[in-house]
């Protein structure tokens, strides 16, 4: 019997990539008043809802997806949250 | 000897190459969809500029996946000119055909300029016809060209004199000032071990015609051509 899984995966800029884009969004925030703010780094969030026979290979199958397509890891991390949706 | 030119959905430079290597040069090229797999016929596959799949998800990622992108894996394997411009550079490091990545810019605004640019080495098929260090002018056009590897393949590609071209002054400096998009070492271009795979962030087909502004980037499939019908 198959599972409904929703995943959360985060993909984030390894430490030593440059990234401007969140330079810029930091110093926009510190110049809004918000001079606590020590750093900013920006990355991507992707939700997707899958199937599986168990969550197991669920977590196996994502890793794939993230090692192949969703992320470079050259530049970037990503991890994922499973969350159970239904039995199919 | 034959080129061809990848056409993803989203490829934007193709005629441009095509132009230049038959209607300029007068050399046999095919235009190849994205969905064919049957290369052999080739010699030179070029992946052109544009933005491959929207560059949904990040410059190159989907085009990686495509029908024709095995057989390009292959064509390399085997020895044979692969070179990818723009976003074909981007794919060639995608594809893992080449070393490291192309993130965004460090200044964060899309460049559309003229750079000047040093030829490293001209002992490889692809710079035969020019001088090794002469400085050429060739226009840029990208969002996401900073180069980036990490501390170790850096070291490799550098050792390995795989560097073939770098952002520079007219005069030939390498510093940060003549650095447009903040690529780590001035990297403007890289070949791959051997040397057959070529990925270059500027553009050489859109500096081949006189009448549209400079030719410095002509002498690079004048010197394919040469090479490959007189072998």
């Amino acid at each position: 019997m198959a599972t409904k899984y929703h995943a959360r995966i985060y993909v984030t800029l390894r430490s030593s990539v440059l990234d401007p884009a969140g330079t810029a969004v930091e110093s926009g925030l510190k110049q809004m008043g918000y001079t606590e703010v020590e750093s900013v780094r920006i990355g991507k969030y992707i939700e997707m809802q899958l199937t599986a026979n168990n969550e197991d290979e669920a977590k196996q199958h994502l890793d794939e997806m993230c090692d192949r397509l969703l992320a470079n890891t050259v530049i970037e991390n990503y991890c994922f949250e499973l969350s159970e949706l239904a039995t199919v | 000897m034959k080129f061809g030119v990848i056409v993803f959905p989203g490829s934007n430079c193709d005629r441009d190459i095509s132009t230049v290597t038959q209607g300029i040069l007068n050399a046999p090229t095919r235009m190849v969809w994205h969905q064919e797999t049957d290369i052999s016929d080739l010699d030179v596959v070029v992946i052109p500029g544009g933005f491959s799949y929207g560059d949904y998800l990040r410059c190159g990622a989907i085009a990686q996946f495509s029908p024709v992108m095995n057989s390009i894996i292959e064509h390399a394997k085997q020895g044979k000119y692969v070179l990818g411009i723009c976003n074909g550079f981007q794919v060639l490091t995608e594809v893992g055909l080449l070393p490291g990545a192309l993130i965004r810019n460090r200044g964060l605004h899309f460049i559309c300029d003229r750079a000047t640019i040093k030829v490293e080495r001209n002992d490889l098929i692809w710079t035969k016809n020019y001088q090794a260090q002469q400085v050429i002018t060739l226009p840029i056009a990208h969002g996401e060209g900073c180069y980036y590897a990490d501390e170790d393949t850096l070291k490799a590609i550098e050792d390995g004199d795989r560097v073939l071209f770098r952002y520079s002054s007219s005069s030939g400096e390498i510093n940060s000032d003549n650095n447009p998009n903040g690529s780590i070492n001035n990297i403007a271009g890289i070949v791959n071990q051997k040397g057959n795979v070529l990925g270059l962030m500027p553009h050489p087909e859109r500096a081949a015609d006189g009448n549209i502004g400079g030719t410095d980037g002509l002498a690079m499939f004048q010197g394919l051509l040469t090479a490959l019908t007189t072998a």
